[in-house]
């Protein structure tokens, strides 16, 4: 462990709540460690902010350890920063250097309404699950667990798209802000699974159908998407979300 | 002074593997459409116990009200879990049965569990893992296209379902996938980003809540015929623990401000196998999951303060203290025991190199064994997120780690239905103190939260409502209008002190004190050094605290000072709790009472009950009642995993 700090510029984007604008207030933090996460050097200067009557810089945060997806700012223009694989919470201060500035603004999208400082509304995204992002099964009727044997590697393309945590990066990351990588994971999921199959037509359209309402973009190939995506889920379910709605819009 | 009362868990009679079926048999229900449409439930928490819970009865056509503190129910802290879900299947024919899940779980308590509430869980553990596959949950599995599983500490069995090493997400995302669809249904109402401030009781019986919006600071009154409480634990307590930030007590405390009884707040877990403490900037430690000890070999230096780095000592001069120990369970000890080794190992100034407060996780001789490959695809997450904290490749360097605050087996009491000492006030999951004793085994907080919410809350509150005459409420009831002005004037009461500390350095101090005296290793002196230190440190919260903004805007600061305001008075009675326990037992090691081996001795003579305590108002000492354990099926034994 290092015991000199580093000292760490930062341009943090501060807008009040009902306000429609905001912009950027420069602050220093100084005896920055390598092993310090990025929350963690924020919580040191929201120390120092209140210490001096000022408010806090509100972000939202909650497992700080990856998974809950609560976190999620745009770091140095990177949505959840310099490191690929990682949410915001996982940043560590290792990945910058003595007197560097980042600039650090909310996930940017149509959809996703600054509700104050780096807080943003993602509601969006739980209006598009409550579509179709689900197996219509009561709790009862449920057969064994190993009544459908299910492929090995079914299982874990399923896994693999099911990791998404719903932080929204792909969203900010987007030139058009599409929620496609998002949607497209839960649709990939359920249609890798036997259980998925009797709602998969109905499941695709809606879901879809529900990103545009929201005000989504479509999706034109970037791939920013897949770049920013801290679990690395893979573009391949969008094209595999394409063939699903493909396939219900033909069955009507 | 109320008398000490002995609590009645109210269990059904008969054998242990009937009373459930008796129970359901024996009680009357709700008939389907308007009687349950016209029938409202409030659950607090999106977790496995209160999304399960609520999806559930939606499901069923009650009309639900499910809060979370959260942007949206998916985030609820089981997301975190991440081993696995046990469940007595015996899909590996190596002789599980629910017998032995249940008596493995009675045994790794420590034989502080009721004996009903145990065997019910591994009942229904069976069904849970039907229930999650039907809805999509992706399991692990074999090339056969069946489930796979694997083994946890503290049983002889592989009888752990996992999602990589991801399965609290993936089950609480089921969880959430199925409430979405009642959402959708308008069966459940979501409040996301509302928190729970108090309980509302008009003629004895839990009718609603106050809460308040924490976008705006708004404070609601919400009124149903039962309330289910499932809000987690309250680890965060020590200030650093394995839980989220906002892991809080407070819906929990707020409810036994109002009568409900605490049980056995002094059980708590410390994991371990967490990421060691490296300053005191840090927000929470970071668990490495319990899996790692079915392939990593848990050492230190035979040699005190050696600090050499751990590649550089030989083999013999390590000592793998868990094998020599427990040759029969090895590096798969239960957490209690394996933590306290380390700190036993620390104590005697053998520790890792890195810190004094660390050992070693060693997987150089699995990888020799299964490659790195195999290592990898099991634990390549693990080591990843390891590599990015520490710095050192747990490939060629092995983990350091150390025991962390984690789970509380204690929480708010509850009889057989899970209904607490308020009438109509229903407790699940985590929240509540039911089924795990004094030390909870892994992979078992997950089968708890989805039995509780699946299976066990929806039927009770069936009973429930079925049989209690319950008068129609409203809002403008004076117990509502009384329990809103008591919260508005607490807010106030918090943004009016204008003092010198801020949050978090006060919530520093309580874990600083809360890690020495009530932390792995306790006795008395320090617990009574604790109680005067959280006493005294609560007095200062109330006099030198400093909270920026203001109380009608989103303000963490403001969320965070409520909390601690509860953990403040949570903290004194787990020392009271500790202090009172003259045993030692599981996660509860009082240092007056152990073998000459240093093993935990406990009392069955004396201890052999919960502890349940009545809240006697701010600054007041607690009232003490006990639920004594019967055990009717299982001879209590000396726990050995020699």
């Amino acid at each position: 462990m290092s015991d000199k700090g580093m000292t760490i510029h930062l341009k943090i984007w501060r807008q009040a709540r009902g306000s429609d604008s905001g912009g950027f207030v420069d602050y220093t933090v100084e005896n920055v460690l390598p092993e310090m996460s990025f929350l963690e050097m924020l919580d040191i200067l929201n120390e120092t902010l209140v210490q001096k009557g000022e408010e806090a810089i509100e972000f939202d945060n909650d497992c700080r350890e990856g998974i809950c997806g609560t976190c999620g700012m745009v770091i140095g223009g990177v949505a959840h920063g310099p490191h690929a694989g990682s949410t915001t919470c996982e940043i560590r201060m290792r990945q910058f250097k003595d007197g560097d500035t980042i600039t650090v603004e909310p996930f940017r999208a149509k959809p996703f309404t600054i509700i104050k400082d780096l807080v943003v509304d993602r509601s969006a995204f739980d209006r598009i699950q409550q579509k179709g992002g689900f197996v219509s099964v009561n709790v009862g009727s449920a057969p064994d667990g190993n009544a459908f044997p299910i492929p090995k590697d079914h299982a874990d393309h399923a896994m693999d798209a099911a990791a998404c945590i719903g932080c929204g990066a792909c969203v900010a990351a987007c030139p058009n802000a599409s929620a496609s990588l998002f949607v497209s994971a839960k649709i990939s999921q359920l249609s890798w699974l036997p259980q998925g199959e009797p709602e998969r037509s109905r499941r695709a359209l809606a879901m879809i159908a529900q990103m545009d309402a929201e005000g989504f973009g479509d999706c034109s190939n970037h791939g920013e998407c897949e770049a920013v995506c801290p679990k690395e889920i893979s573009i391949q379910n969008i094209a595999r979300m394409r063939r699903e709605y493909l396939k219900g819009a033909i069955k009507g | 002074m109320t008398d000490s009362k002995i609590l009645d868990p109210k269990i059904p009679s008969g054998p242990l593997a009937e009373k459930w079926d008796r129970h359901e048999k024996d009680n009357p229900l709700v008939s389907p459409g308007k009687n349950r449409r016209e029938k409202t439930i409030i659950i607090v928490g999106t977790g496995l116990a209160g999304g399960g819970a609520a999806a559930t009865l939606g499901e069923l056509g009650y009309k639900v009200l499910n809060f979370c503190i959260q942007d949206t129910p998916r985030r609820a802290h089981s997301v975190a879990a991440q081993g696995g879900i046990n469940a007595s299947k015996n899909y590996q024919n190596d002789g599980d049965s629910v017998y032995r899940l249940f008596y493995d779980t009675i045994k790794g308590g420590d034989y502080r569990s009721r004996e009903a509430n145990t065997y019910r869980l591994a009942q229904l553990s069976m069904g849970i893992i039907d229930q999650c596959v039907a809805m999509g949950v992706p399991f692990a599995r074999e090339y056969g296209g069946t489930l796979a599983n694997r083994s946890f500490g503290g049983v002889q069995v592989s009888r752990t379902f996992y999602a990589r090493g991801q399965t609290g997400q993936q089950l609480l995302l089921g969880v959430y996938s199925a409430l979405s669809r009642q959402i959708a249904a308008g069966t459940v109402k979501m409040f996301p980003r509302h928190e729970m401030l108090d309980l509302v009781i008009v003629d004895g019986r839990a009718r609603g809540i106050i809460a308040r919006e924490l976008l705006t600071g708004e404070i609601k009154r919400f009124e149903a015929d039962a309330v289910v409480l499932a809000t987690g634990g309250y680890s965060p307590v020590f200030y650093l623990s394995t839980n989220a930030v906002n892991s809080n007590a407070t819906a929990i405390w707020r409810a036994h401000r109002r009568g409900a009884y605490f049980a056995n707040p002094c059980f708590t877990q410390i994991h371990p196998t967490a990421i060691p403490q490296l300053g005191d900037y840090q927000s929470k430690l970071t668990l490495m999951s319990e899996s790692l000890r079915n392939d990593g070999r848990v050492w230190v230096p035979k040699k005190p303060g050696d600090k050499r780095p751990p590649n550089q000592i030989p083999e013999d001069e390590r000592d793998y203290y868990l094998e020599r120990r427990y040759p029969a369970f090895g590096n798969l000890v239960p957490r209690d025991i394996a933590a306290r080794a380390a700190l036993v190992e620390c104590d005697a100034g053998k520790s890792a190199y890195l810190s004094d407060r660390a050992v070693y996780l060693d997987f150089a001789e699995a990888i020799g064994r299964l490659g790195k490959d195999v290592v990898a695809d099991r634990y390549g997450n693990l080591f990843a997120m390891y590599e990015e904290i520490i710095g050192d490749n747990p490939y060629e360097t092995p983990m350091t780690i150390y025991p962390a605050p984690h789970y509380t087996m204690g929480g708010l009491w509850v009889d057989y239905n899970l209904q607490s000492t308020i009438e109509g006030l229903f407790v699940a999951g985590e929240a509540n103190f039911s089924d795990h004793g004094a030390n909870r085994l892994g992979a078992s907080a997950l089968m708890q939260g989805l039995a509780d919410g699946y299976f066990i809350v929806p039927r009770v509150i069936s009973n429930y409502l079925a049989g209690a005459k319950l008068p129609a409420v409203d809002t403008d009831h004076d117990a509502f209008k009384a329990a809103e002005d008591d919260t508005r004037k607490y807010i106030q009461r918090l943004l009016s002190i204008k003092g010198s500390r801020t949050v978090r350095d006060i919530h520093w101090e309580l874990g600083r004190t809360m890690w020495k005296n009530v932390g792995m290793s306790r006795n008395a002196e320090g617990l009574r050094e604790a109680i005067a230190d959280v006493s005294r440190l609560r007095e200062e919260f109330w006099q030198n605290l400093k909270l920026t903004g203001d109380d009608a805007d989103l303000n963490k600061q403001l969320e965070q000072a409520n909390r601690l305001s509860d953990y403040l008075e949570l903290g004194e009675l787990m020392a009271r709790d500790a202090l009172m326990r003259e045993e030692s037992c599981g996660g509860h090691f009082r240092e007056e009472h152990k073998t000459p081996e240093g093993e935990a001795r406990r009392d069955d003579t004396n201890f052999t009950f919960v502890s349940a305590w009545e809240y006697a108002g701010e600054g007041k000492e607690p009232f003490l009642h006990k639920e004594e354990l019967n055990f009717e099926f299982v001879e209590l034994k000396t726990r050995s995993y020699k």
